[in-house]
């Protein structure tokens, strides 16, 4: 229960961090590291809500969220990469 | 039988593989995936006139581990609405690209036409997250189609904007998880109590998504994005993308949060809603830029949808449908009306080299046929008779009298004002000097191109179906909502 409790804690102040970090920062990578970890902090809070005691098998579903999750925010960022390189090449 | 609902979704993402394989046939492929597409959803429109509700558990697995369609009558009106109006971009857009280009906007567009299909008849929270990215992340790579600097860094920034909206949204719904256990719609209603999970997670939620709607003071990333975009994306991005994400915060408002919350987010939503209407309507009256006015336009027109919010929540049943099929009628008009200014103000551009509002007399001029579509989307816009915006804000403004809460109304007759200073000061072009200065002003060097008849008739009958068609035949919509209420 107290992993649990730390994971959805930690999860959460990730998520925070990550909005901060966000608002506040103007680069590119700063910005989309900061929804990445964001996006770790949300998956997070779905592994801790999977969990159902050291018994039990895990909650499959917020797994499977987290998978799709990660898929998401790879390509997500992979096209924010290459528009940004693109912004860059056409700046020299 | 045939699942229709699997279909409207299927279809478009098969036509994308395709035509992203063969980019040589894109815009063949593309228009007659489009037409089946747009067939598979007129089907679930009228399945939905007959039957009131759709549902499709899709490979056969049930809740909680498949995924789930499902449309009812809000759903279905906004789906039919969105399929046409794509239907009327692709026949624009057959047109409007150089081979150059084309290749690269059809199996995007297709993909966005899919993503759109399925945020739509999404029946669970995290299948609208998923839609809802593959929305954002469509919507952006065509938003910076044409490759130029400030194209690349407005959708930039979409993009962005929309990846924080879509991650707060998530945590949302990983806290309504943890409390409900289920990801289902319909289940999460049945189970949500009122209470700090409750606020937590409509708190996460529905900010996330306004953020996508535009919803001022979030709109900050609109205006830029749509108008640098291509005009047939613009006009895919101000009718049906937002549209989308309104679409989103109304089905997760009346399904899950609004009986849970008490009444206080509703009047910040519509307090919020009358700020972008009056900012939106002052931006778009000052925009110098025929793109930047469309797309301060639709800021100002998100504002009016959220103003039905208060309402809603403090109206009772019968006179609650009323004011739904209301809004979701100004939905629908906009959609229509709003694309076909889009179409239009890219015809113009295209013609005259530029879209400065100052100096397009001479080319509203020569294309009477695109000038009679921006009167006729303006008349929408504005919302006068005989126009579907003008039964919803009628039924807006009695309602919000009746109701004792007047207030709402002044909101609506300052922006209604403001939607026609915009709308007649770009109209006015049409009447401008005598023809003999155009002559001199065309002479100049400015690039223009020639306009043929078939790419203008799709912003005429968008703008047709927003006057004419929505106008005088809105009566159904109530029918079709009626028969998915409790």
């Amino acid at each position: 229960m107290a992993t649990q409790l730390l994971f959805g804690l930690v999860g959460i102040i990730l998520f925070l961090l990550g909005v901060w970090s966000f608002l506040a920062h103007r680069p590119l990578l700063r910005k989309l590291i900061a929804l990445n970890v964001m996006g770790a902090g949300v998956f997070h809070v779905l592994v801790a809500v999977a969990y159902r005691g050291l018994e039990k098998t895990p909650d499959p579903i917020p797994h499977a969220l987290v998978l799709t999750g990660i898929v998401v925010a790879v390509s997500a960022t992979a096209l924010a990469l290459t528009l940004g390189q693109r912004l860059e090449h056409e700046d020299d | 039988m045939i699942d229709w609902l699997a279909l409207t979704v299927a279809l478009p993402l098969l036509g994308s593989v395709l035509a992203a394989a063969i980019p040589a046939r894109s815009p063949g492929i593309g228009m007659a995936t489009g037409l089946l597409t747009t067939t598979a959803a007129l089907s679930v429109g009228v399945l939905i006139a007959h039957a009131g509700e759709l549902r499709s558990d899709l490979g056969g697995w049930g809740v909680p581990l498949g995924i789930a369609l499902q449309a009812d009558g809000l759903s279905g009106a906004l789906l039919v609405m969105a399929n046409l109006v794509a239907l009327g971009i692709s026949a624009y857009a057959l047109g409007y690209f150089a081979s150059g280009l084309r290749r690269h906007f059809w199996p995007l567009w297709l993909l966005l036409w899919s993503a759109l299909n399925a945020l739509f008849l999404a029946a669970d929270v995290f299948n609208i997250y998923v839609t809802l990215e593959l929305l954002g992340i469509a919507a952006a790579a065509l938003g910076a189609l044409t490759g130029g600097q400030a194209a690349i860094a407005a959708n930039l920034r979409y993009l962005l904007v929309g990846l924080l909206g879509s991650m707060t949204y998530l945590l949302g719904v990983a806290i309504l998880y943890t409390g409900l256990g289920t990801l289902d719609l319909r289940l999460a209603a049945e189970s949500l109590t009122p209470g700090p999970l409750a606020w937590t997670a409509g708190a996460l939620m529905l900010g996330g998504l306004l953020l996508k709607a535009a919803l001022f003071p979030l709109h900050f990333w609109l205006p830029p994005a749509h108008a640098q975009a291509p005009a047939p994306v613009s006009a895919a991005l101000s009718a049906l993308v937002v549209k989308a994400a309104f679409y989103l915060v109304l089905r997760l408002w009346i399904d899950l949060f609004a009986s849970v919350v008490g009444p206080g987010p509703g009047i910040l939503l519509g307090a919020l809603g009358a700020g972008g209407v009056i900012w939106g309507s002052w931006r778009a009256f000052r925009s110098e830029r025929l793109k930047l006015l469309a797309a301060y336009s639709t800021v100002a027109q998100v504002g009016y949808l959220f103003l039905f919010f208060p309402l809603l929540a403090a109206a009772a049943l019968p006179k609650q449908q009323e004011l739904l099929g209301a809004l979701l009628l100004l939905a629908l008009t906009h959609g229509f009306a709003k694309a076909g200014l889009f179409l239009s103000a890219g015809l113009l551009q295209k013609h005259a080299g530029h879209d400065r509002i100052a100096e397009l007399g001479p080319a509203i001029r020569s294309l009477p046929a695109v000038a009679f579509a921006m009167g006729l989307a303006g008349v929408a816009l504005v919302g006068l008779p005989p126009s579907g915006a003008f039964i919803a804000k009628w039924i807006l403004l009695t309602e919000s009298f009746a109701m004792d809460r007047w207030w709402w109304a002044l909101v609506v007759l300052v922006g209604t004002l403001m939607a026609s200073a915009y709308v007649f000061r770009l109209l006015a072009n049409a009447f401008g000097p005598a023809a003999h200065q155009d002559a001199v002003e065309l002479g100049g060097d400015v690039q223009t191109e020639k306009i043929g008849r078939m790419i203008q008739a799709p912003a005429l009958l968008m703008a047709l179906v927003a006057v004419v068609l929505l106008g005088l035949g809105a009566e159904p919509l109530w029918g079709l909502l009626g028969s998915s209420s409790p």
